[in-house]
C-alpha cells in the first residue's frame, strides 16, 4: 500500500471522527464549537512555515511569509475568541446569585 | 529529528480530537480549548526543527505578527461581536491555505504526482472562496457594509459564470505549468468567494460562516496531502467534516435548507399579507407597574439586547422582579442574536443563572399563563407570520410570545427584522411598544420598579 492510500484512509476515519464527534451536542454550544474548529484548523500555520521555509525567491518568501502570518492569526484568534466564549460557561453550576 | 517532529504532529491530532469531543459538552468545553491549545504550541515549535527549513526569522517575524495583532483584536472586542471574529479568523486560515497552494503550484513541485496537485488545487479553490467569502462576511456583521442582501442583475448568471471559470482554470492549471494561468486561477476563486457571499443576508451569516468554517477545514486538510503533513490532513478533515455537520444543524435550527441559504436573497421578498390593527406604545411608567403586578414574567431576549449591551441591565431588572416574589423565566429561541448559544452566552456573562434559560419547546407551553412577555430587541424569532403560510418566515419555529396575556416590545425604532416582514405580534391587541435603547430602557425600568 503507498503512501498516497494510507493518506486516503487517513482522511476518510478523520472526516469520521469529525462527524461523530459533533453529533448530538446541544444547541448553546454550536458558537463555540464553530469557534473551537476555527481554532483548530490554525493547525494551517504549520503547513505554511514548511513552506516558507523551503521558499527561495523573493515571491515566494513574501507568499509563504503571508500565510504564516494569516494561519498564526487564525490560530491566536480562533484561540482567544473561544477562550472567552467557554469563560461565561466556567459560573454555570450556580451562577448568578 | 524527523520521528521527533512526527511524534509531536501525532500527540497533536490526538489532542486537536479529544479536545473538540471534549468542547461538546459544556462541562468540559473549556477543558477542550485548552488541551487543543496546548497542542498548538507544540506543533508550531516543533516544527522550527523539521529538517531542511530556512527563513526562521522570517517565520518567527510573521507568527509574532499574527498572533499580536489577532490575539490583542480577540481580547479586546466586545462579546457581541464574536460571530465576525469568528468569520474573519475562520477567512485568514483559507487565505493561510491558499498561499500554502500558491508556493507549491508555482515552484511546479508536483512534477509527475497529479493526484496532489489536483488536491493542492482543489484547497486553493475552497480556501480561496472561505479567505474573500469571511471577509464579506465579517463586513456585513462588522456593520462596514449593508447587512441586507445585494443584489444585481444577471446575479446568478455572473456567479455561475465566474464559479464555472475557477473551475476551468483549476483544470488548466492541472495540466500545465503557468504562473499567470496560477494567478487567474486565483483571482477568479478569491472572485466567487465575493461574489457568493454578497446577496446572502445577515440573518443567514451564521450559516454562512459555518460553511466557510468547514471550506477552510477541508482545504487545510488537502494543502496537508500536498505538502506531506499528517497534522494537517487530520485536524483539516475532522475540522472539515465536523463543520459540515454543525452547518447543517445550524441550518435545521433555522429551518432553512443550505441550498436557500446561498442562492441567498432572503428578507428581500414582498411583504406577503396585511398586518391588522396598530403599533400602540406604552410609557416606562406604564410598563414598570404592568410588571410590578405581573406574577409570571417572561424576557424574550434577541439581538437588540446584544448590540445594546444590556444583559447587564437585563439581569437586574429580573433580580428586582424576583426581590417582589415575581417568577421570571427566559425564553432562549435557538437563533435569537446572531448564531445559536449567542444569548445564552451573553446572559451566562451577566449572571443570569443557567435554570431560569428555556429552550423554545420547553417555554412554549408557558407563555399562556405569563402575564407580562418581554421582548427585548427581538424580531422574527417572535413572529407569528411564521405560522402563516407564503409568509417568507413560513415553517420557522417561534416563541409565541402572541400568546401571552400581555406582550411588552422594548424596540429601537420602527424597523423590521432580518427577514423583512412586518411583525403581526407587534399589532396585536395585547401588545405594547416600548421605544428606545434597550439598556435604558431596562435600566429606567429597574428605577422606577425600585420606587413601587
Amino acid at each position: 500500500m503507498d503512501s498516497t492510500w494510507a493518506a486516503l484512509y487517513i482522511f476518510l476515519l478523520a472526516a469520521f471522527t469529525g462527524y461523530e464527534v459533533i453529533s448530538r451536542v446541544p444547541v448553546i454550544l454550536h458558537t463555540p464549537l464553530m469557534s473551537g474548529s476555527n481554532f483548530i484548523h490554525g493547525i494551517v500555520v504549520v503547513g505554511a512555515m514548511v513552506v516558507l521555509g523551503h521558499a527561495e525567491t523573493p515571491l515566494e518568501q513574501a507568499i509563504g511569509f503571508f500565510g504564516v502570518i494569516l494561519g498564526a492569526a487564525n490560530a491566536a484568534g480562533g484561540y482567544a475568541v473561544t477562550e472567552r466564549m467557554l469563560e461565561m460557561f466556567e459560573r454555570k453550576p450556580k451562577g448568578g446569585q | 529529528m524527523e520521528n521527533f517532529v512526527q511524534l509531536i504532529y501525532f500527540v497533536t491530532a490526538f489532542l486537536f480530537i479529544l479536545g473538540l469531543k471534549r468542547m461538546s459538552s459544556p462541562n468540559t468545553a473549556r477543558s477542550g480549548v485548552v488541551w487543543a491549545g496546548v497542542a498548538m504550541v507544540a506543533a508550531t515549535l516543533v516544527t522550527f526543527f523539521v529538517p531542511g527549513l530556512h527563513n526562521q526569522g522570517l517565520m518567527i517575524l510573521a507568527i509574532v505578527i499574527g498572533t499580536v495583532v489577532a490575539w490583542i483584536a480577540a481580547k479586546r472586542v466586545q462579546m457581541t461581536d464574536m460571530p465576525q471574529m469568528v468569520a474573519i479568523y475562520n477567512g485568514m486560515g483559507g487565505g493561510a491555505a491558499g498561499a500554502i497552494a500558491a508556493v507549491e503550484l508555482l515552484r511546479g513541485e508536483f512534477g509527475e504526482a497529479q493526484g496532489l496537485k489536483l488536491l493542492a488545487i482543489l484547497g486553493a479553490l475552497i480556501g480561496s472562496v472561505s479567505f474573500t467569502g469571511s471577509l464579506i462576511a465579517f463586513a456585513k456583521l462588522q456593520g462596514l457594509m449593508s447587512s441586507r442582501p445585494i443584489q444585481f442583475p444577471a446575479q446568478k448568471l455572473v456567479n455561475a459564470a465566474v464559479g464555472v471559470g475557477a473551475l476551468l482554470l483549476a483544470l488548466l492549471v492541472l495540466f500545465t505549468q503557468s504562473g499567470p494561468l496560477i494567478l487567474v486561477f486565483f483571482l477568479l476563486a478569491l472572485g466567487f468567494g465575493v461574489l457568493m457571499t454578497l446577496p446572502i443576508g445577515g440573518g443567514d451569516m451564521p450559516v454562512v460562516i459555518s460553511l466557510y468554517n468547514a471550506f477552510t477545514g477541508l482545504a487545510v486538510g488537502f494543502e496537508g496531502f500536498a505538502i506531506g503533513n499528517a497534522a494537517l490532513i487530520v485536524a483539516g478533515t475532522v475540522v472539515g467534516a465536523a463543520g459540515t455537520l454543525l452547518t447543517l444543524l445550524m441550518a435545521k435550527a433555522m429551518n432553512r435548507s443550505l441550498w436557500s441559504v446561498l442562492v441567498g436573497g432572503f428578507g428581500v421578498e414582498q411583504d406577503s399579507g396585511e398586518v391588522k390593527g396598530s403599533l400602540k406604545p406604552i410609557d416606562l411608567e406604564d410598563a414598570a407597574v404592568m410588571l410590578a403586578y405581573a406574577s409570571r414574567v417572561i424576557f424574550v431576549p434577541g439581538y437588540g439586547m446584544a448590540v445594546a449591551q444590556a444583559q447587564h441591565k437585563l439581569r437586574e431588572l429580573a433580580d428586582v422582579l424576583e426581590s417582589k416574589g415575581i417568577e421570571v423565566k427566559f425564553a432562549i429561541h435557538p437563533v435569537a442574536g446572531r448564531m445559536p448559544g449567542h444569548m445564552n452566552v451573553l446572559l451566562a456573562e451577566a449572571g443570569v443563572a443557567y435554570e431560569k434559560l428555556y429552550d423554545l419547546e420547553d417555554i412554549n407551553p408557558e407563555f399562556p399563563q405569563a402575564d407580562v412577555a418581554v421582548v427585548i430587541g427581538a424580531n422574527d424569532v417572535v413572529n407569528p407570520a411564521a405560522r402563516r403560510q407564503g409568509s417568507p418566515l413560513y415553517g420557522m419555529p417561534i416563541l409565541e410570545v402572541d400568546k401571552a396575556k400581555n406582550a411588552i416590545v422594548i424596540k429601537r425604532g420602527q424597523g423590521k427584522g432580518f427577514a423583512g416582514v412586518e411583525n403581526e405580534l407587534f399589532y396585536a391587541d395585547n401588545t405594547r411598544m416600548l421605544y428606545g435603547d434597550a439598556q435604558q430602557v431596562l435600566g429606567h425600568l429597574v428605577q422606577s420598579l425600585k420606587k413601587l
